[in-house]
């Protein structure tokens, strides 16, 4: 968008900086990501750990966990969703304010891990609320998450924020316990389930 | 020092006249009738002191007969299937265990006398065992589910049960 690279850098030189307003912004917004602060299983470990002085979540501008979900853009999907709690992780989705993005992060929020085949557990949180970002691994290591959050950075400077806020429906439904499961299994709209094989 | 599970099974039945009692192994299996007055004679004389309960849990044998109980044959055909109920005592104070006791149910219909007024720890693993396998406990002061929520149809610990398909 909008100014041409070989005239900006001719400007810098000369003390003159140009950029335009959703560059502006994204960089700002980009580089304060603010979680919101809570765990649902081991991965919460590897999340704190990266919080922590020696991963330093805090290089990247993210080191703010907040405990309310109104202050809160980012939501680290970080363990296992039990079907119990899952009501819960949406309606907290639902209380944070746009533009907010969801990081999926291990093979438990993403799809149930080693739990697919249980009785208790939601097969990824991606079946009701639309997640940005998919992170690998049981549990995925610090340096894993931080490049996961790298990546949203990357997402969120692509789009200008307009777009990010308009694509997003005001509020996602929030399950019920029905008799062997939440109903309904998932939100038609957010997610499909793969055809079988 | 604790009795070796022989001198225990013959202590208690001076102790108890008439109960039932086997020994399998080390694993003492009482009769569900029996229950109460075994766990409430292991807590309470000196001897035994098993005053702490580490862990009670169920298992589901599907298939399985229940052995000729009278209770069993008075109910007309055989039921398949039994459920165990296992219960691991220690005594903290003379630091000895485990006791290792078992309760054959039948399957259909498992109810056992609970062991929460004699060891309150019961309480939860009692609920638990409710929840996941089906076995009343009578005598429980809060019977409900413990880890699904009130509404949940089956006893997901069952091997029969089968978990709903969330991509249907």
């Amino acid at each position: 968008m909008g100014v041409d690279e070989g005239l900006k850098s001719e400007l810098q030189k000369q003390g003159v900086y140009v950029t335009t307003w959703d560059q502006l912004v994204n960089w700002g917004r980009s580089n304060s990501i603010w979680p919101l602060q809570f765990g649902l299983a081991c991965c919460a470990i590897e999340m704190i750990a990266t919080a922590a002085s020696r991963y330093d979540i805090a290089r990247f501008g993210s080191e703010i966990f907040r405990a309310s979900p109104r202050q809160a853009d980012l939501m680290i999907v970080a363990g296992t969703v039990t079907k119990k709690m899952a009501p819960q992780v949406v309606r907290l989705y639902n209380q944070m304010a746009e533009p907010k993005y969801v990081i999926s992060m291990g093979a438990c929020a993403t799809s149930g891990g080693p739990f697919h085949t249980g009785y208790n557990v939601l097969k990824g949180i991606d079946r009701y609320i639309p997640v940005d970002v998919y992170i690998p691994g049981c549990p995925p290591t610090p340096q894993g998450l931080l490049e996961g959050l790298m990546r949203l950075q990357e997402r969120i400077k692509s789009r200008s924020m307009g777009q990010e806020v308009g694509a997003k429906q005001a509020a996602y439904p929030v399950p019920a316990f029905g008799a062997s499961g939440l109903e309904p299994r998932y939100t038609p709209g957010v997610f499909q389930p793969r055809k079988p094989w | 020092m604790l009795p070796s599970p022989d001198e225990l099974k013959r202590a208690l039945e001076q102790l108890l006249p008439g109960v039932s009692l086997t020994l399998e192994g080390t694993v003492l299996f009482v009769g569900p009738k029996d229950l109460a007055a075994v766990c409430r004679c292991l807590k309470e004389q000196e001897r035994f002191g098993l005053d702490y309960l580490a862990n009670l849990t169920a298992v589901d044998y599907p298939t399985e007969h229940l052995p000729a109980a009278p209770e069993a044959s008075t109910s007309g055909a055989a039921q398949a299937g039994r459920m165990d109920v296992v219960y691991h005592l220690y005594s903290m104070a003379q630091k000895h265990g485990p006791v290792i006791l078992k309760v054959k149910l039948p399957r259909a219909n498992p109810v056992v006398a609970s062991v929460t007024p004699i060891w309150r720890g019961a309480e939860f693993q009692e609920r638990e065992v409710y929840d996941l396998y089906g076995v009343t406990f009578e005598g429980h002061p809060d019977l409900r589910r413990i880890l699904m929520w009130d509404g949940f149809q089956g006893h997901p610990m069952r091997k029969d049960y089968v978990p709903e398909d969330q991509d249907a």
